[in-house]
């Protein structure tokens, strides 16, 4: 009877009641999550195919590149979030972004350069052979062959960008972060393990879209 | 006072320099977890990844352990391993040594898949019994995609101790998370530039001792290998 007692005492890992009665305070969540991520990646992505393509083209601009990115990506996010915020602010889209979109660009970059370097020499000279211009060379030939490698830094991007994002519960942002933070200062499992699910759950679904994605648009690289 | 004039004299004064908050004790707080995550998870991992590349078994398995780990967010697996465990060290190096595994897995395991057939083949040729080809031609061949592996998680493990601040552990987080408490930006600022140097040490620190321990040789033959390291990060 006592052990009865103690167990009904105790918090549950998902207190269905609680979920039921707070679906639109996780849908918030989940929306803050996602706005979070696309801005970190669409800010990769638009700054990752210019500073990719000139690192590719150039040593000169791939070493120094490559290596600031590098050290920056080292940095752990709730160091850059602290550093930022005397200066960007607390809970502001800026603090959380300026790390986010610096991690994107680096995986996007790098994979830009080993799909652009993957481009074979032959194709290169065929195309100059009829007679392509740098840009459409470009534009026609070497980027649709590298978007495979392109694909693959995104999921990575992706999948990295939505678990990293519950680190900004910290300055007051989050998303589903959020959640698992009050599962953390009211000790009370329910948002704690819902969100962690939510989170991996997110970042599953949003690689499995990018997967179809790339199965519709890139028809020539459907092999694997 | 400026932010950087006030980061400056935090560093400046000698109380932030001893007792049980100054920077050298939580230095080795924060080593010591993240080295007993480190080498326990190296233990668990590296043998299964060396293993599955050997045999060429599981590649699937090893390979996507690593887009499995990428997803699950580091913030909320310290918490719940807090919640099960409750205070103390225990929690904290579960869930730092259940995000070191996967990145070791994958790369030991892409190492030993990617030791050339031909030299395997002359290895069986010349006489190696399957545990000394492994150990004497295969392993050496692999030491740099592994050791990139052990770097990668050493440096992730380092960047998400600094998060076991929010559990009550010690390292230093507890810098970065007391100045978000009480608003001291300085602490706050001081804190991060400690945790951003501990983990760019980190990546040197073991970028060094692979250049000690693989002959150069196989360096430069592995360079395009290295390509293949997974990339990993989750705090």
């Amino acid at each position: 009877m006592a052990a009865r007692v103690f167990l009904d005492a105790q918090d549950p890992w998902v207190n269905w009641d609680w979920l039921s009665t707070h679906i639109p305070y996780v849908w918030d969540a989940i929306q803050q999550h996602i706005l979070l991520a696309m801005i970190a990646l669409l800010g990769g992505l638009v700054i990752s195919l210019p500073l990719g393509v000139a690192a590719q083209r150039s040593p000169l601009i791939r070493l120094p590149v490559i290596g600031a990115l590098g050290a920056f990506y080292t940095i752990p996010s709730l160091a850059l979030f602290a550093i930022l915020v005397p200066f960007t602010g607390i809970a502001t889209n800026t603090t959380a972004e300026i790390p986010l979109v610096g991690y994107n660009a680096l995986i996007l970059i790098r994979n830009i350069v080993v799909g652009l370097d993957a481009v074979p020499r032959d194709v290169l000279d065929a195309a100059d052979g009829m007679g392509y211009r740098a840009t459409a060379r470009l534009l026609q030939i070497e980027l649709p062959l590298a978007m495979p490698a392109i694909f693959a830094g995104l999921r990575v991007a992706t999948v990295s960008t939505i678990g990293l994002i519950t680190i900004t519960a910290v300055i007051g942002l989050g998303g589903l972060g959020q959640l698992i933070n009050q599962g953390l200062q009211e000790s009370f499992h329910t948002p704690l393990v819902v969100a962690t699910f939510l989170s991996i759950a997110l970042a599953l679904v949003a690689d499995l879209l990018l997967a179809g994605g790339q199965w519709i648009s890139l028809p020539w690289a459907r092999h694997a | 006072m400026s932010i950087l004039a006030s980061v400056w004299a935090w560093f400046g004064d000698g109380a932030h320099w001893q007792g049980p908050d100054g920077v050298p004790t939580r230095l080795v707080e924060h080593v010591q977890l993240s080295a007993e995550a480190v080498v326990i998870g190296a233990v668990l991992a590296l043998p299964v990844g060396i293993a599955l590349g050997h045999y060429g078994r599981f590649g699937n398995l090893a390979i996507n352990i690593s887009n499995a780990g990428r997803a699950v967010p580091s913030f909320g697996i310290l918490v719940i391993a807090f919640q099960v465990f409750g205070l103390g060290d225990l929690p904290i190096i579960l869930a730092l040594t259940a995000l070191a595994i996967p990145p070791m897995v994958t790369n030991s395991y892409v190492a030993l898949r990617e030791v050339d057939p031909d030299v395997k083949d002359a290895a069986r040729g010349m006489g190696y019994r399957e545990l000394a080809q492994l150990l004497r031609v295969e392993l050496p061949l692999a030491v740099p995609l592994i050791m990139a592996g052990i770097r990668t998680s050493a440096v992730q493990v380092v960047a998400t101790a600094t998060l076991a601040a929010l559990i009550a552990g010690g390292g230093f987080g507890r810098y970065i998370i007391d100045g978000f408490a009480q608003l001291d930006y300085a602490k706050l600022v001081a804190g991060a530039l400690l945790v951003a140097m501990l983990a760019l040490v980190t990546e040197l620190g073991l970028s060094g001792l692979e250049r000690l321990l693989v002959p150069r040789g196989i360096r430069l033959l592995m360079a395009p290998k290295l390509r293949r390291a997974t990339t990993f990060k989750v705090a």
